[in-house]
């Protein structure tokens, strides 16, 4: 149990550590600032806010998908790739620390960021509430989703930048990658399955989108399969971040 | 208190280091001397637990650092090539990540902060950010980072790269008023460092050891009666023979 205990203590370090790197440079608050902006003229300008005529937050959620796919893994790229190319992942590695809390410390972190960015649009969430009487319920369930999707995309990102140990690398690999669990769900790609191969197939693609899932939690219906498949795809990625971290003392 | 047992390392078809034995007690200044490529980074990276051994073990202060990796890091105060840092970071925020990464209770953190700062003389640059800092204080802050747990044994890699003479004495001093307590590993190719800094030397060339001696003895086989040119004919030895 102690040794078990061991392999974590390195998470709240670990932690500090990267959520002070993202604020001691420009790279948090650029996030930050361009993720607002975008997500905020995506949902005014491109989905008509105002013009909808209900007040819930649709026209809003439907675009984090598309928002995370890009700009999330620009935020994991540096985790790992900037320690290989500054030579601090020797430092690193040197010190009695654990991997598990290692990657951990660093995807949440990164995550911790995210979340700072939704919390950022907690007021559409109170001009919804002014306009009219939305589904409070619904919304908080939405956001909890969104926020298990953005770890997701982040987890994908965080274990591209081991893998590569190039920022820019990562973050194209990262976004492809992310652009296939995105689009997955797509209805334009869904119904290319369906023609191709039968609906069947077109089904068993869709449980892997992250599309699908996050759209049943917009309708307002937690399935617990939906938190599920985020869950198990961040424990996935984080599984091979942790490999893929680790490769580096084999040589 | 360093126990290296029969290390070796290939990578593909390169064997980098091969079959690697020497033992550095308390006390000892051993440097490790080579020419480029003869694989002492490799040995050092295996020693500080960065990279696993093909085979053999390195016991520090008894402990193995393929067994019990954890427990023998925490003896080990480690200086990497280039000593590579945290560039956003401030000296002193960088060694309070590595107190809490070498978990020193948080009573301690404090005095043992001040301590390496003291004895690697950053305190005038604590304010900066370590991006923007000199190689030389670089360097500093490294070696600050580690001898900051006090452990047992030091591997340090090129420590005095980039210095200036005053910071090297300053260095220099340090070291040998750490010796009596401490196993310290110095890796170097400045062969003019050997004399002041270290009480033993070993040279490797193509992952073996050629020489193991104290400095006066190395002197002793060269025809001029200088490092280098022991150096250079050890190391060419080596070359001719694998040739």
């Amino acid at each position: 149990m102690n040794r078990f205990r061991q392999q974590f203590d390195s998470f709240l370090p670990t932690y500090r550590r990267e959520l002070g790197a993202y604020f001691a440079t420009p790279m948090a608050y650029v996030f930050l600032g361009v993720f607002l902006l975008s997500l905020g003229m995506f949902t005014w300008e491109a989905a008509r806010f105002f013009d909808t005529g209900t007040a819930d937050l649709s026209p809003f959620f439907v675009w984090h998908p598309w928002i995370y796919m890009i700009f999330l893994p620009a935020l994991a790229m540096r985790l790992w790739a900037d320690e290989a190319s500054a030579g601090t992942d020797e430092l690193l590695l040197s010190l009695p620390l654990g991997m598990p809390g290692l990657v951990l410390g660093k995807l949440f972190a990164a995550w911790s960021v995210a979340a700072a960015g939704l919390i950022f649009t907690l007021p559409m969430w109170v001009t919804v509430n002014y306009l009219g009487a939305p589904d409070n319920a619904a919304i908080a369930l939405t956001y909890f989703v969104s926020l298990l999707m953005a770890g997701s995309y982040l987890s994908i990102g965080a274990a591209i930048s081991a893998l590569t140990g190039s920022q820019v690398t990562a973050f194209v690999i990262s976004v492809v990658i992310a652009f296939v669990f995105t689009a997955a769900g797509w209805p334009l790609v869904l119904s290319g399955v369906k023609s191709l191969f039968g609906a069947g197939m077109a089904e068993l693609v869709a449980h892997f989108s992250f599309l699908s899932h996050f759209e049943a939690a917009q309708r307002g219906v937690l399935e617990f399969r939906s938190v599920l498949f985020f869950l198990g795809v961040i424990t996935l990625w984080t599984i091979l971040n942790g490999l893929w971290a680790s490769r580096q003392r084999l040589g | 208190m360093l126990d290296i047992q029969k290390l070796e390392k290939s990578f593909g078809e390169k064997r980098a280091v091969q079959g690697l034995s020497f033992t550095v007690e308390k006390g000892t200044v051993l440097g490790f001397l080579g020419p480029n490529g003869a694989g002492k980074s490799t040995s050092m990276r295996m020693i500080s637990g960065v990279l696993e051994p093909d085979s053999g073990d390195a016991l520090i202060d008894g402990k193995s650092i393929v067994s019990a990796r954890r427990e023998a890091q925490a003896a080990l105060g480690y200086l990497p090539e280039g000593a590579p840092l945290y560039d956003d970071m401030t000296p002193p925020e960088f060694l309070a990540f590595m107190a809490s990464a070498r978990a020193i209770p948080r009573s301690q953190r404090k005095q043992a902060i001040e301590r390496a700062i003291a004895d690697s003389r950053i305190s005038t640059v604590c304010g900066q950010r370590i991006g923007s800092l000199s190689k030389g204080y670089r360097r500093r802050v490294g070696l600050a980072g580690a001898i900051l747990h006090d452990p047992p044994v030091l591997l340090l890699d090129e420590p005095t790269d980039g210095l200036d003479p005053n910071q090297k004495r300053a260095v220099r001093a340090l070291i040998a008023r750490m010796a009596p307590r401490k196993a310290i590993v110095i890796s170097t190719h400045t062969l003019t460092e050997v004399p002041a800094m270290c009480t033993r030397a070993i040279i490797v060339d193509r992952g073996r050891i050629v020489a193991d001696d104290t400095p006066d003895g190395l002197l002793k086989l060269s025809a001029d009666g200088t490092l280098e040119s022991a150096f250079t004919r050890l190391t060419d030895q080596a070359e001719a023979e694998s040739a």
